[in-house]
């Protein structure tokens, strides 16, 4: 489990990136629900951090693709492949990401060098 | 469905998620499937990327639709609710959306020769990459958008390039002159080289082109060269339909056209806009992603359901740099950099009318960008 900041530090409505290998993306809804997706758009290499949050919804900074935080399906092209989803743990306060053991659909030119690389 | 590209398909998606169980037949112009036509004066043509990546349907899509591919509508009867097609079938519809796009406008006069290009689809993709090899000096005519992409996937492919703009700025229509300008600096940044203020006035060359003729007397030499020069709305076949059509099919805040149960989105429609008091043809890929849900509404409801329309959105990869642009721009709006200056390589540059933010333009600054977007007012819904 990864330590991501006291809940307080990230309000309604906020994104922060991880930066893990690779990074995660940790979503704090309008509605109070946490999220945490890769960070990585599954199109082309943009931090979904930056992205727009609408619902349950977040659409890629760069090219509009969109995701459902709660499961990562492309909701939007032109993505086509979904970005994995984690578990998130609140727990004392703090916001915990449990890793997904499966390997991240990453962007053409992205890669990972963490264990169980994918991507390519 | 009239058109089976972004519009067509979101359209199409649309109408199944909002509930429509119908027939429902897609006829598209072009023989294939949906795709993606950003990457074609980028990633595609630098050959990173191959067709399969272009491909806008998911793997396990079904829309449960009669797909009429290379199919090219001639004539809308709205009165007998029929499309006729080039072969002289007819398709019978209850309701029509036209979502047929635009064309590249050509050079007049050059269909013949060699090295001459438009950028618009897959095939005008895989013409013109072959041209581009290293060393050949290409020539590209405009500064917008897919002119500046071409000259910067040029340049990364070792050409010698030279864009040519009959403006004075580039892109002064959309950024205003001063970000124009700033934008388009880009290019002296990246060893491409740029005139403004000069008109073309033909091309030389008999069988290949050698180069272009400057209205000023000026002769450039060239080996290859790529007309950036805007788009025409494919509409020609409506003509006599009885829809109003003025540089597009005219449209309401929804998409209603003129006509019941025809609506029309993309790049062929023109919305009225209320913030600009006006029709206007919104030729971006989000306008064709987004405003079909809207026109699809529009259409199984009867009239304009009041969904506010986003304010346009685009993007465009240049020399490694993201440039972000979304809302309507004048001349008489009020600028502030709220992240970096005009000497920058990045920056954020706010657009305010009357101490209201109606455009935001960033260089390399995602993040900031999609924070001031979000403050754009949407435009205000029909009354």
């Amino acid at each position: 489990m990864l330590e991501v900041c006291p809940l307080a530090a990230l309000p309604r409505g906020e994104a922060l990136r991880v930066e893990s290998d690779p990074p995660i993306a940790v979503f704090h809804t309008d509605d109070g629900e946490i999220f945490a997706i890769d960070d990585t758009c599954t199109h082309q290499d943009a931090s979904l951090a930056d992205g727009w949050v609408e619902g349950c919804e977040v659409e890629c900074p760069l090219h509009a693709s969109r995701f459902d935080l709660r499961t990562g399906a492309v909701d939007a092209p032109p993505a086509k492949l979904p970005v994995r989803t984690h578990e998130v743990v609140v727990s004392d306060g703090t916001i915990n990401v449990v890793l997904n053991a499966a390997p991240p659909n990453l962007p053409p030119g992205v890669t990972t060098n963490a264990v169980g690389k994918a991507g390519q | 469905m009239i058109g089976a590209s972004l519009a067509g398909l979101s359209a199409a998606r649309a109408l199944r998620r909002q509930g429509f169980d119908g027939e429902l037949t897609i006829v598209g112009a072009e023989a294939r499937r949906p795709y993606d036509r950003p990457p074609l004066s980028k990633e595609f043509l630098a050959g990173e990327i191959d067709e399969g990546d272009l491909a806008l349907e998911l793997d396990d899509e079904n829309l449960d639709a009669r797909w009429l591919l290379g199919a090219h509508a001639t004539g809308l009867n709205t009165g007998a609710g029929a499309v006729t097609l080039g072969d002289g079938t007819e398709v019978r519809a209850d309701g029509v959306i036209v979502a047929t796009g635009a064309r590249a406008r050509s050079l007049p006069g050059t269909q013949h020769l060699a090295g001459v290009h438009v950028l618009r689809t897959i095939d005008d993709a895989l013409a013109l990459r072959k041209d581009l090899r290293p060393g050949a000096r290409l020539l590209v005519i405009g500064a917008g958008f897919i002119g500046a992409e071409v000259a910067s996937t040029a340049t990364k492919l070792g050409l010698d390039v030279t864009v040519i703009e009959v403006a004075g700025t580039p892109l002064a229509n959309t950024l205003g002159g001063m970000l124009g300008a700033a934008v388009a600096r880009l290019h002296s940044r990246h060893g491409t080289r740029l005139f403004c203020g000069v008109r073309v006035s033909g091309l030389t060359g008999t069988e290949r082109v050698t180069g272009v003729k400057l209205a000023d007397g000026r002769q450039l030499a060239a080996d290859v060269v790529v007309a950036g020069v805007g788009a025409i709305p494919n509409v020609e076949w409506l003509n006599g339909s009885g829809l109003e059509l003025a540089n597009g099919v005219v449209c309401d805040a929804g998409g209603a056209t003129s006509i019941p149960n025809v609506v029309a989105v993309g790049d062929c429609a023109a919305w009225y806009e209320p913030c600009v008091g006006a029709v206007h043809r919104v030729e971006h890929w989000t306008g064709a992603r987004e405003r079909s849900a809207i026109a699809v509404s529009t259409l199984l409801a009867g009239h304009y359901q009041g969904d506010p329309v986003k304010p346009p959105y685009f993007w465009s990869d240049q020399y490694g740099c993201r440039i972000q642009f979304a809302g309507f721009a004048r001349p008489d709006d009020q600028i502030t950099f709220e992240a970096g200056d005009l000497n920058d390589h990045s920056f954020l540059a706010v657009y305010r009318r009357d101490e209201r933010p109606v455009a935001v333009l960033g260089v390399d600054q995602p993040r900031l960008f999609t924070r001031i977007r979000r403050q754009l007012e949407p435009l205000p819904t029909a009354s």
